[in-house]
């Protein structure tokens, strides 16, 4: 009985099986994406449903909380960007936290204490020039990793295990410890809030652009194939993946516009503009540090597939050896990777101590460990070669979400290392297990 | 056949690289002609495979000179000798397994398009065109190389070298790898690259693997040069003797490194 019950089980699911393969390898959809895909919708449901059960009040899957979700997640998503890159390449960067302080601190000292002198208080070049020295300063510091690592021969371990010490003892020493704040108010929007944010027209502007940019993208894909005569892929799984990509464009749009201002915010901006904004809905919209990380995701995404950058990042990865035969430079390779970490560091930097509108000492503490927690769950392989900009981001996604959630559901911090800890570890036995079966 | 009125493809002459107190080449004198087919033999640690890396550019040589075609080279990394021609195969494959066969064969002088992306496309076009001559039955191209068989990666591995039009071709032990029927395959294209006027160093430890194939051999030991021979004015069996005692036969042109007779 039992047999039988098994076998026709089996056998059914073995059709069933048939059928979404066969979809997948038409619409050429990644099935890791799927599965991550499907962790954050659990997550997602689970912290929501939870919090209606047993709190009385379900506040995840709300426009507010989703809103702050992806604010929290733009820092550690960037970093993941490039710590996928480094990762690839089987080096490993422990110090981007550390880098943060001691950035977010010169660039708070430049902004509050030093540029004002020269050229006053409020001046509108002072955010340009801090966040100019930031991004200078992180890609010194991560071309330093690099060079120590490549041309000097030490262990990436080694070199940024130091950094995490030498960059935060740095980071208090620069103002003693002291806390540097407020921070220039052009400079604090970079970090995100209400007024840091494109609001309702420009949220649309951003989706429309970003619609007709996956249409043009598989429009000029298709061309290329029909090009070079390769087989297409059937018309209805483009258009099949232009809906979903669009329809999550939109539906993106809709969710930070149904975000309004609060009420509090809506006084203030009424006071200092003179006009009465009670009742008023004012659309948070998109918040700067999204658009930010999203430009970074296209950007690195744009680096690793199209560029001649990317393939040799991979080809590192693959095969240190056979990528040095080809006339690969790896350690200037190893040394450009370290750079473009820490440039991506001090952006993520800017929005952290913009979001603070303070610049600490202690500003990114764990950060790496959420880092490389963010590009493995997003299934970067620790003994490289394998690694892409979207699972890293998504990743740096599923980890806030966690972090976030706990918090709403009333966790505290102890519960919320044990999980984030445990989903970690989780993360990559089943990525190991879902990587033997398909061998 | 006199080689001495034509102008050698290669000519590498008073070679030598120490790693430490080795001396892992010690004067070596080579030189291939066009159409020609140079078998090095030794034993592991003979120095062979360390000579012929310093041809292709990995190992950068402590003395010694490199003509091509008559003009003296400068050969201080793989791309300078891919600048003259010189294309390599390696015993390990030297193939990133995590990327596709096109990404390979390209490595290092990808197509770009206008606005200095990777052409994906143009690459894989041409890489079907090399592979549909090399080996019809590969049909593989948008799966990462781990995922391939021996023959099928060493076709992806020559594909990539005379993709380039290679004109000195060095293939470290071609067949190490491979079964016979592939084995047999490989053997075919060296053929047939003959016939282009290219010229190919075959590296091995195992005189059977290119006996029937090679026009001469060279012979090192611990370093140094044993001898040359035309093969076919020697038996398989005095060649393992120079591989082995480094005993040069009559027939062989002795080298520095040949046993002295007493």
């Amino acid at each position: 009985m039992t047999e039988t019950t098994t076998t026709k089980y089996g056998a059914a699911k073995v059709e069933h099986q048939g059928a979404i393969s066969r979809f997948l390898e038409a619409t050429e959809i990644n099935t890791r994406l799927l599965g991550m895909l499907g962790a954050l919708l659990i997550i997602w449901l689970g912290f929501h449903f939870y919090g209606e059960i047993f709190i009385g009040r379900g506040s995840f899957l709300t426009p507010r909380n989703l809103w702050n979700l992806s604010v929290q997640t733009s820092s550690i998503g960037i970093m993941s960007t490039g710590m996928v890159l480094v990762i690839i390449t089987r080096n490993i960067d422990l110090s981007v936290g550390s880098m943060i302080g001691v950035i977010g601190m010169a660039m708070g000292l430049l902004q509050v204490e030093i540029l004002p002198q020269y050229v006053g208080l409020g001046h509108w070049s002072i955010w340009i020039l801090a966040v100019i020295t930031g991004l200078v300063l992180g890609t010194v510091i991560g071309a330093f990793h690099g060079w120590l690592i490549a041309y000097r021969k030490i262990p990436a371990f080694i070199v940024t295990l130091g950094g995490l010490m030498v960059w935060r003892g740095m980071a208090f020493l620069s103002a003693n410890g002291r806390t540097i704040s407020p921070v220039d108010p052009t400079f604090a929007l970079l970090g995100g809030g209400p007024y840091g944010a494109v609001g309702e027209v420009g949220s649309w502007i951003v989706g429309i652009v970003a619609c007709v940019g996956v249409v043009w993208m598989l429009y000029s894909g298709r061309q290329a194939s029909k090009r070079h005569d390769f087989k297409l892929k059937p018309m209805w799984a483009e258009i099949f993946i232009a809906v979903i990509g669009c329809g999550a464009i939109i539906s993106s749009v809709l969710l930070v516009n149904a975000y309004p201002w609060p009420k509090g915010i809506l006084k203030a901006y009424g006071r200092a503009h003179d006009i009465d904004m009670t009742g008023v809905f004012v659309s948070h919209g998109f918040a700067i540090p999204v658009l930010i990380l999203l430009a970074v995701g296209i950007a690195m995404t744009f680096l690793m597939t199209r560029m001649r950058f990317g393939r040799y990042v991979y080809a590192i990865g693959g095969n240190p050896e056979a990528a040095a035969l080809a006339g690969i430079n790896t350690r200037w390779m190893t040394l450009k990777i370290f750079a473009l970490m820490g440039m991506l560091t001090s952006i993520s930097a800017v929005i952290a101590s913009a979001r603070l509108n303070s610049a600490t000492n202690a500003l990114g503490t764990l950060d790496e460990l959420y880092v490389i927690a963010a590009a493995v769950i997003g299934g970067t392989s620790l003994t490289g070669g394998v690694g892409t900009i979207y699972g890293a981001i998504l990743g740096a996604l599923v980890m806030q979400s966690l972090l976030s959630g706990m918090v709403l559901i009333g966790f505290d911090s102890a519960i919320q290392r044990v999980v984030v800890g445990s989903v970690l570890v989780l993360a990559v036995w089943i990525d190991t297990v879902y990587n033997s079966r398909k061998n | 056949m006199s080689n001495t009125d034509k102008i050698p493809l290669i000519k590498m002459t008073d070679i030598s690289i120490a790693f430490g107190g080795i001396k892992a080449v010690d004067h070596v004198d080579i030189d291939l002609f066009p159409g020609e087919v140079v078998a090095v033999l030794g034993h592991n640690g003979a120095g062979k495979s360390t000579l012929i890396k310093i041809l292709s550019g990995a190992y950068k040589r402590d003395s010694g000179k490199i003509f091509v075609r008559g003009e003296e080279a400068d050969i201080n990394n793989p791309r300078d000798a891919k600048k003259y021609g010189i294309e390599t195969i390696y015993q390990t494959l030297a193939v990133a397994d995590n990327v596709d066969a096109a990404a390979n064969l390209y490595l290092g002088r990808e197509i770009l398009t206008k606005i200095g992306t990777l052409d994906d496309t143009a690459m894989e076009a041409e890489a079907r065109k090399v592979m549909g001559r090399l080996n019809p039955n590969f049909q593989r191209f948008k799966e990462p190389v781990s995922k391939l068989s021996g023959g099928q990666r060493q076709s992806v591995a020559i594909a990539r070298a005379i993709l380039f039009n290679a004109r000195i071709l060095v293939m470290d032990e071609p067949t190490a790898a491979l079964g016979p029927q592939e084995t047999e395959q490989v053997g075919e294209l060296i053929h047939q690259l003959k016939k282009d006027g290219i010229g190919i160093f075959l590296i091995s430890h195992d005189i059977h693997d290119v006996f029937d194939l090679a026009d001469r051999i060279a012979v090192m030991k611990n370093g140094k040069m044993v001898g040359y021979a035309n093969t076919k004015d020697v038996t398989k069996d005095e060649v393992l003797g120079m591989i082995i005692l480094g005993k040069c036969p009559p027939a062989a042109i002795p080298g520095p490194g040949a046993m002295q007779e007493a």
